[in-house]
């Protein structure tokens, strides 16, 4: 078992009531100057709304700001992809939403293991997220009227969701890019594009800059500067298969927890209910489903064990199965919250009801979602309007249409809570070295909401990080800009170097992706959707075996100093090894269920996640103590002064 | 259910923007019809690193059809035969048994080959950077709703906000024209109230950067909005000319 | 200038060009259709625009339109090719929704100019020109002066010869593919198009060019077949081929 440090964590949260901390942060933080600045340099790493918001704003601010991707642009980062929409406590709806409502909502459905500052601090600034997309030209939805459209969105009582489409994600986005291009065209920001960071570089205890791999010519280089912020989203592909793009990695997290960044969570893996069903062993990745779906589908299992079997066999068509042996098993047990239930919550009633026998498709691990209720109550127009193009997505990959017969879907690896530890102010361990979105793992607890993700990553790059890091940077106007001759930078490179020299000397006989999905299914089998004690402890002697054979077996063709899609590859594999080890760390040490993090021992009668508020109510920070040592836990303790900690109850 | 198909894959090859490319020919066996295009490039690429050969390189990365980095000019069309879809949403079904089917990056002198696939679209980014933002900072906006702004106009900014900026407009242009790209970032600006105040220095800032790095003039062949995986209109390329003229006459 | 440094501009050139030579072209039109009802009075319409100070201020303008529409077609073509870059696809396939004329509007074009050649060479060399040259005091042949405003008799004379009367027929055809795409196409440019009016831009075009080109049919058809009052027109000029 891993080393447990007495060192208690300190969040640094401002002293105060709850919703005046954040009011009193800004009115006695340190600011710096508009003439010093210019002279400061800020490196962002990613350029999602977090990266690129945060790029923008502190451009804007006059900060001379680096921003690094991994794509051609920085438009193409994953947050692209988010459907749904953006949670904010505007209470347009006047259906009783409030801040307050939001905060406890986010608590709530991340099962009592989010910071209440923090999670207080994310909903007071949601609402003017709002405005500044507006202002941007963010084509939300809008009534007739002229005003803005809001939807239901699941762990939630009120209508606080603002989309554009099935495409809010792309929109919000396609916002904070433009504002960068604005902070560009005005010289305040520099991007650049195709270049993946590879090395956190750490002076006298600060982070001062980064070794970054130019992805098109292979060259190796060294940035400078007087922070760096780490945007670079979350690890749900140490998995294989997941919704995050193909791309995605934990890379630059795991830079900075090599690096003394302490890791928290880990296990907090969101597992998102409404994903087209895996179909072969040659698939890339996993699609999901907008949750905003569950507004007007119902989700559904036949009763009769024979009627699945016969599914399964493709002895029956779904349609033939009348509704009085239809088992609509959220309904069924979470009446309150019915088809809207959170994510993890639905996710589990899916695998129960697939582990029972149940599933719907030739593997058994698929549930329907069936529109043809609401298409009966609403007519096709609209369902066609509010979900055309999901149901023309789905139709193309599952080549059957959802008008007409209900889809089918599955749980899949979508988002992960834990991250980067930072505190308050969104620092981490390393003085110097931020991070924020998804990368961090403040403000969702064990289990985050839909529509939640845009509202952090946004929250932070517009109208935190702006603030807080100036309370570390005005200590450090004195500090001339560095040279990226100092000797740190140079044995950083030179560690890099060595590595991806170390990795191509390996010359065996496997390609990357290979080892890589074994390790997915590794963790997929063992730190999935339901774990035990057994199955994390396999995993960690399952991962030391991936490991070898990635160390004896892998093979890159082709060289080092050009393009090479394959050592991209494998420098990212490198490190999701290593994160699914400290995932599995992580969940075989929290003995709880709780969120996204279900162990089987700790449930209750009725199959529901059972806490321990006693002896888990805390952040669990894992701190790098080396090549192949067990990491050390240190924890940070949550205390809740403001809202009741009780057992979730989506029922009534 | 699917079938499993085989057929010859001709692939170009190109080392880099310099170097001299050529058609590589594999055969490729069973491929199941749900497998989308990328992963029969996947697979295609793992066959060539077990034979120690160097992977295909190509563009790609959300495989869900909105990050707009996959390219692929598949059997003379941006983002093969389908309409309406990225390479990404393209499955195996679509191709026949026995098929030959030809693989090219896209093709045009504002978007250089990097290697084999995989082309330089940063042309797109300077075109954004050069107006394609409304010019405020972070902060002090007036409320969301201060504003309304009509049903359908929103729904007309958000057709034209759909762009990924893929490139296949240009790709499909035989003048290699990037209008349709530039016409739906000046359309959703142009459209909504907020844009509205700096239309006229960002519809010229932007035409006058397509032009500077190279891009085609659009002789209205349509091409681009046929091939377009987002439907984009080229509505916006009138209402792109309008804004350009109007903003000229006033000079 | 904005209307040759910008692309746009360069378009509206062609565009507001074109859109003047089709609204010639239907004033022409008009007026050959005249020689199907009354020959005198296509011939008085002739007389009209001979070499008068109003026709030859029109005719140089038609002139500078035709060069203009021309030497920009040819430098937007030389930019576009520029811009595909020098590598082609190996495989081509014209997406659905495109016609086959707006990606050969140049090739169009030329067979328009070439047939313009023969047509200026057939008629206007024989009516216009002869009166210019001899206004200027040159020696001009007393019959082709004297046969200047009768247009009638060259339109029969010409159209009387079946490889002449081919070779229209072929120009006017390619004159309407190019009109088919040049009408809608020149009104998006200008901008004063959207959703709801692109179909009927594309429908005003395909009408106005069909209207154009059939006319002038009647005309070369009419003169093949002696038909109308072109029928009665006697041939004093003498036969052409």
């Amino acid at each position: 078992m891993a080393k447990i440090s007495s060192v208690k964590v300190d969040s640094k949260i401002p002293e105060g009531p709850l919703a005046e901390k954040w009011t009193n942060y800004k009115a006695h933080q340190k600011l710096v100057n508009p003439a010093n600045k210019r002279k400061l340099d800020i490196i962002v790493v990613g350029t999602g709304l977090a990266g690129a918001s945060g790029a923008a704003s502190l451009g804007a601010m006059g900060f001379n700001v680096l921003n690094f991707c991994i794509q051609d642009s920085p438009r193409r980062a994953h947050s692209i992809a988010a459907q749904g929409g953006i949670n904010a406590a505007k209470n347009y709806q006047n259906d009783g939403d409030s801040v307050y409502r939001l905060f406890y909502d986010t608590i709530k459905g991340g099962d009592y293991r989010a910071r209440e500052a923090n999670v207080h601090r994310l909903a007071e600034v949601s609402g003017a997220i709002i405005d500044q997309c507006v202002a941007q030209c963010v084509p939300f939805a809008r009534e007739y009227g002229g005003l803005l459209a809001n939807r239901s969105f699941g762990g939630a009582q009120v209508s606080r969701t603002f989309y554009a489409r099935g495409q809010t994600g792309q929109q919000l986005l396609l916002g904070a890019y433009s504002a960068l291009n604005y902070q560009v065209s005005q010289g305040t920001v520099k991007v650049f594009t195709r270049y993946e960071m590879l090395d956190l570089v750490i002076i006298d205890g600060r982070a001062r800059g980064i070794i970054a791999r130019n992805l098109v010519t292979g060259k190796v280089e060294r940035f400078a500067a007087h922070a760096v912020v780490i945007a670079t989203g979350g690890y749900g592909n140490a998995y294989f298969l997941s919704t995050n793009a193909m791309g995605s990695n934990g890379s630059a997290a795991l830079q900075c927890y090599r690096k003394g960044a302490y890791f928290a969570n880990p296990c907090y893996a969101q597992i998102h209910p409404t994903c087209i069903p895996v179909h072969g062993d040659k698939q890339s990745k996993l699609t999901l489903m907008s949750e905003s779906l569950r507004n007007d589908g119902r989700i559904w299992v036949p009763k009769k064990l024979e009627d699945a079997k016969a599914l399964q066999q493709g002895k029956k068509h779904p349609n033939d199965i009348p509704d009085e042996d239809r088992d609509f098993y959220l309904e069924r047990r979470y009446p309150a919250f019915g088809n809207l239930v959170p994510r993890d919550v639905a996710s589990r009633a899916a695998k129960e009801r697939c582990d029972k026998g149940f599933g719907v498709n030739n593997t058994g691990l698929a549930v329907f979602l069936d529109f043809k209720y609401a298409i009966q109550r609403l007519g096709e127009d609209v369902v066609r309007q509010r979900y055309g193009n999901l149901f023309d997505m789905y139709e193309e990959i599952a080549d059957t249409n959802p008008y007409k017969e209900p889809m089918m879907i599955f749980p899949a690896i979508h988002y992960t809570m834990g991250g980067i530890w930072v505190d308050y102010e969104l620092q981490t361990s390393i003085p110097g070295l931020f991070a924020i979105g998804e990368a961090n793992f403040s403000d969702h607890g064990a289990n985050r909401l839909g529509a939640s993700a845009l509202m952090q990553g946004l929250a932070d790059g517009y109208f935190v990080l702006p603030y807080t890091i100036q309370n570390y940077l005005a200590d450090q106007i004195q500090v001339p800009r560095f040279s990226t001759d100092a000797p740190e930078f140079v044995a950083a490179e030179k560690a890099v170097n060595d590595k991806i020299a170390k990795l191509m000397a390996i010359k065996g006989t496997r390609s990357v992706d290979s080892i890589h999905k074994e390790l997915g299914l590794v963790m997929w089998d063992n730190v999935g959707m339901a774990r035990t004690k057994e199955s994390l402890e396999n995993a960690l002697k399952e991962i030391d075996r991936v490991e070898k054979i990635f160390w004896s077996d892998l093979r890159i063709p082709g060289e080092a100093d050009t393009l090479n899609i394959e050592l991209e590859k494998a420098l990212r594999l490198l490190d999701f090894i290593e994160i699914g080890r400290l995932m599995a760390y992580d969940a075989l040490n929290r003995e709880e269920s709780c969120g996204g993090h279900f162990r089987e021992e700790h449930q209750t009668e009725e199959g529901e996640a059972k806490r321990d508020d006693e002896n888990f109510s805390y952040v669990a920070c894992w701190k790098y103590t080396g090549e192949g040592q067990e990491p050390e836990l240190l924890k940070e303790d949550l205390n809740y002064q403001y809202i009741k900690v009780q057992q979730r109850n989506y029922k009534n | 259910m699917d079938k499993n198909i085989s057929f010859t894959l001709k692939v170009w090859r190109q080392r880099g923007p310099k170097a001299k490319g050529a058609f590589e020919t594999y055969q490729m066996k069973d491929i199941p019809g749900d497998t989308s295009f990328l992963e029969m490039l996947d697979i295609l690429n793992e066959q060539l690193v077990n034979e120690n050969k160097e992977p295909i390189a190509f563009d790609h990365d959300c495989r869900e059809g909105i990050c707009g980095m996959c390219s692929l000019y598949v059997n003379g069309h941006p983002h093969g035969p389908a309409t309406g879809a990225t390479t990404c949403q393209l499955y195996m079904r679509r191709f026949k048994d026995g098929d030959t089917i030809t693989v090219e990056p896209w093709r045009s002198a504002g978007f250089p080959v990097i290697r084999d696939l995989m082309v330089d679209r940063t042309a797109f980014d300077k075109i954004q950077q050069a107006g394609g933002y409304v010019s405020i900072n972070t902060g002090g906006m007036p409320d969301a709703n201060a504003i309304p702004i009509g049903k359908d106009i929103a729904e007309e900014a958000m057709d034209a906000a759909a762009c990924i900026g893929c490139g296949a407009c240009v790709a499909a242009c035989k003048n290699g024209s990037a209008m349709l790209f530039v016409s739906a970032k000046v359309s959703q600006f142009a459209l909504l109230p907020q844009g509205k105040v700096e239309a006229k220095k960002r519809v010229k800032a932007m035409v006058a950067k397509m032009d500077e790095l190279g891009f085609g003039n659009c002789t209205n062949t349509r091409a681009c909005e046929a091939e377009c995986p987002k439907c984009v209109s080229i509505s916006n390329i009138a209402r792109l000319n309008r804004e350009f003229i109007k903003a000229k006459l006033k000079d | 200038m904005w209307l040759s440094k910008s692309s746009v501009g360069r378009k509206v050139v062609m565009s507001v060009s074109g859109a003047a030579l089709v609204l010639f072209l239907l004033f022409h039109m008009s007026m050959n259709l005249v020689a199907i009802f009354s020959a005198e009075g296509y011939n008085m319409i002739c007389e009209f625009l001979g070499a008068n100070w109003y026709a030859l201020v029109a005719t140089a303008g038609l002139a500078a339109l035709v060069v203009l529409h021309f030497v920009y077609a040819f430098i937007l073509t030389m930019q576009n090719r520029k811009a595909r870059g020098s590598q082609r696809y190996a495989v081509a396939e014209r997406p659905k929704g495109v016609s086959w004329a707006s990606q050969n509007m140049l090739v169009l074009g030329i067979i328009v100019i070439l047939g313009m050649g023969l047509h200026l060479f057939n008629f206007w060399a024989k009516m216009q020109l002869p009166e210019v040259l001899h206004m200027m005091g040159m020696d001009v042949e007393p019959n082709v002066m004297f046969n200047v405003s009768n247009g009638s008799a060259y339109i029969v004379s010409t159209f009387s010869c079946p490889v002449y009367a081919a070779l229209y027929v072929v120009w006017l055809v390619a004159l309407w593919f190019h009109l088919t795409h040049g009408i809608w196409s020149a009104m998006q440019t200008l901008g004063v198009n959207n959703k709801v009016w692109f179909c009927r831009w594309k429908m005003i075009g395909n009408v106005v060019s069909t209207i154009i080109v059939l006319g002038f049919m009647a005309v070369v058809v009419a003169g093949y077949f002696g038909m109308g009052a072109l029928g009665k027109v006697a041939l004093d000029c003498g036969a052409c081929c």
